[in-house]
């Protein structure tokens, strides 16, 4: 039977005429010419490198850096290693990104809707707002807002003074700094209760709706509890917290937290440029659910808020998440123009000072594109799950 | 001639139909002196019509002449800018509330099925009773599949509309407007993005509907289904209702010379 139909088979074609020989063959040729190539690059760099006396490797991370850095969420001094400033850039990096696209999603957001909005003001507010900023190269933006309005806001002595505790001038914005006091544990015990509480009363809120069809006002509720619980439970515990209040020492502030206007401008600069792409992302994926779901939707008698929550959203999502994660790419990437006004992230820091003063171009640039290759694939693939769980219900 | 015709074809409807006191039902629908435009573009002239409880009428015309924007206005998803539109005691003006009450009671299906593609075809059943009726979601469920069976299909429950036929979604759809428990049910255009052989499954489910005493309003070109259960043929051309008459009446003696024309071309083929 087997041999049956392998000899009832037509005789093949000549080799070179054979598309799974030809595909084979073409394989193995640019497998060959990329090792090649590949290695010719490493051997020729690395002979370079020998002629010119310079080491390899990575020792250079635990010598000495000896130059500062104007602003570290982990402890730095000068005293501290090329290591050290890696970590610096790298946090100060991951934070001007998590906060440009929390502020980004949030705008662009309200600017897409309101892009929509039946109201004509609205409407063209948020179109204007879109074209001027979205057409305007980021580098220039970024620019505007730390040339033209951080740098021009009033020097230490006349900062502006919002009620003796929040001082902006031309050097940053400074806060009050809570120090939390003994007891505080007690508020932190408060939020925790608060969060457990508000997930208990969505589920049970969710049981009572399958059991009686009746609906409660779980977001209402659970706001007040959010913010109710940790107020009493700071109340209770007898304030444990105290304000380190900045003030004036000598030409600057001293005590308090601080935002560099290097990092404002970023922040503010990346978040406006990033949404506007992320409205017209959002009105095209509303405006891809057809006109016939939301009338659909009313003929049924749901009012306008349930039908955008239940049928129009949860289909423009699958639309918008894909494009969105690449603005949020786009976003961590653009980060890196913090060179140009001095903010020190990664590049600034770590590919700019650190690469200047140890000379190790093919570790250093080696590490940093290693780095945004990693946050860039950790947010693709959260968002990919994210958009299975929304996207998957098709088919 | 023409006389003594239509108290016979009155007489026998209402001997056959089941209800046969339809005459004393209070008008469910009653619109009075009502006109329409897209800007200047003047869409509805003038239309005046009432509907009794249990009625079932049809509306044909040739396209562009305003009945599907007409049967649209009866739930307000058109506004009509002149006249009165009262549904079940509720007239529809911009007040919201009373739009979401007329919208309660009247069930509406679609030309193009609009079914909710992210929803299976038991979600899509269940989500306007759970969300506006407020009905535990078990009574809601148990609700649905006895509609699904009506329009047989209950075997489908827990597949995504894209997965279904044609004749099929519009069953659903007919099902999701049921579920609501309606007092008046609109049919847009109902067969006609389906194929033929579609057509007479869809059809079958709106003649067992129509036999168990639901109001009524269809648009439709299905001169057969309109024979076969209308009360009332309205015919509309330009935005104006240019006649209206029992079915029998309306096809083999048509008063008005546009009417006349319109059945030549539609029963020539």
């Amino acid at each position: 039977m087997k041999k049956q139909t392998i000899d009832s088979r037509p005789a093949g074609p000549k080799p070179w005429y054979d598309p799974r020989v030809r595909s084979l063959f073409f394989q193995v040729v640019a497998i060959t010419l990329v090792f090649w190539g590949g290695w010719t690059l490493v051997d020729n760099t690395l002979s370079n490198m020998e002629s010119r006396g310079i080491s390899t490797g990575f020792g250079f991370l635990e010598e000495s850096a000896g130059f500062g850095i104007i602003m570290h969420l982990v402890p730095y001094d000068a005293t501290m290693s090329y290591g050290r400033t890696f970590w610096v850039g790298l946090t100060n990096t991951l934070l001007v990104s998590a906060m440009g696209v929390v502020a980004a999603t949030i705008l662009g957001f309200v600017l897409g809707i309101a892009r929509l909005s039946s109201n004509w003001l609205v409407a063209k507010i948020s179109l204007a707002y879109i074209e001027v900023i979205r057409n305007i190269p980021l580098l220039l933006q970024i620019f505007f807002w730390y040339f033209a309005v951080l740098s021009n806001l009033p020097s230490p002595r006349q900062s502006v003074d919002v009620g003796g505790t929040l001082f902006l001038n031309n050097r940053g914005l400074y806060l009050p700094e809570p120090l939390t006091q003994d007891g505080f544990g007690l508020v932190w015990g408060g939020v925790l209760a608060a969060i457990a509480a508000v997930i208990g009363i969505r589920l049970w809120a969710k049981k009572r709706q399958l059991a009686t069809g009746q609906i409660f006002p779980t977001f209402k509720v659970g706001v007040a509890i959010l913010v109710l619980v940790p107020i009493i439970s700071y109340l209770v515990a007898g304030r444990p917290l105290e304000w380190e209040i900045p003030a004036l020492k000598g030409f600057n502030f001293g005590g308090g937290i601080t935002i560099i206007p290097e990092l404002a401008a970023l922040w503010i600069a990346l978040s406006l440029y990033t949404a506007s792409f992320i409205a017209e992302i959002v009105r095209s994926g509303i405006l891809s659910v057809s006109k016939g779901q939301t009338e659909a939707s009313k003929a049924l008698g749901l009012p306008h808020g349930l039908t955008l929550r239940l049928v129009v959203i949860p289909q423009a999502m699958r639309v918008i998440i894909p494009p969105l994660t690449s603005q949020y790419l786009n976003l961590v990437k653009n980060s890196s123009l913090a060179t140009a006004i001095g903010y020190p992230d990664l590049v600034a820091v770590f590919m700019g000072t650190t690469l200047n003063q140890t000379g190790q171009a093919v570790e250093v640039v080696a590490m940093t594109m290693a780095v945004y290759l990693t946050i860039s694939l950790l947010i693709s693939l959260f968002m990919n799950i994210y958009n299975r769980a929304v996207a998957i219900k098709e088919r | 001639m023409g006389n003594p015709m239509t108290e016979q074809t009155q007489t026998s409807e209402t001997q056959s139909s089941p209800r046969s006191e339809a005459g004393q039902k209070p008008d469910i629908i009653r619109v009075e002196g009502m006109h329409k435009w897209y800007g200047d573009f003047h869409v509805l002239k003038d239309l005046n019509l009432n509907v009794k409880q249990g009625e079932r009428i049809v509306i044909c015309g040739p396209s562009g002449s305003g009945k599907s924007t007409f049967i649209r206005c009866l739930n307000r998803l058109e506004e009509h800018q002149q006249g009165k539109i009262i549904v079940d005691e509720v007239e529809l003006t911009d007040d919201v509330r009373h739009i979401d009450t007329v919208r309660r009671e009247v069930g509406m299906v679609f030309q193009h099925f609009n079914l909710f593609p992210h929803l299976t075809v038991l979600e899509n059943c269940c989500l306007s009773p759970i969300w506006v009726r407020k009905i535990p979601r078990k009574e809601a469920e148990a609700s649905a599949m006895e509609y699904l069976e009506r329009v047989k299909i209950p075997d489908q429950a827990n597949k995504f509309p894209g997965q279904l036929s044609g004749g099929q979604q519009q069953r659903v759809a007919i099902a999701r407007a049921l579920c609501m428990k309606p007092k008046i049910m609109l049919f847009d255009e109902p067969t006609s993005a389906l194929d033929p052989e579609m057509i007479k499954e869809v059809l079958d489910v709106m003649i067992e509907l129509a036999g168990s005493g639901m109001t009524m309003l269809c648009v439709t070109h299905e001169m057969g289904f309109a024979k076969t259960v209308a009360d009332r043929v309205i015919f509309m051309d330009g935005g104006e209702i240019v006649e209206e008459a029992p079915p029998h009446e309306f096809f083999t003696n048509p008063q008005e010379a546009r009417t006349q024309k319109f059945l030549k071309q539609i029963l020539q083929h």
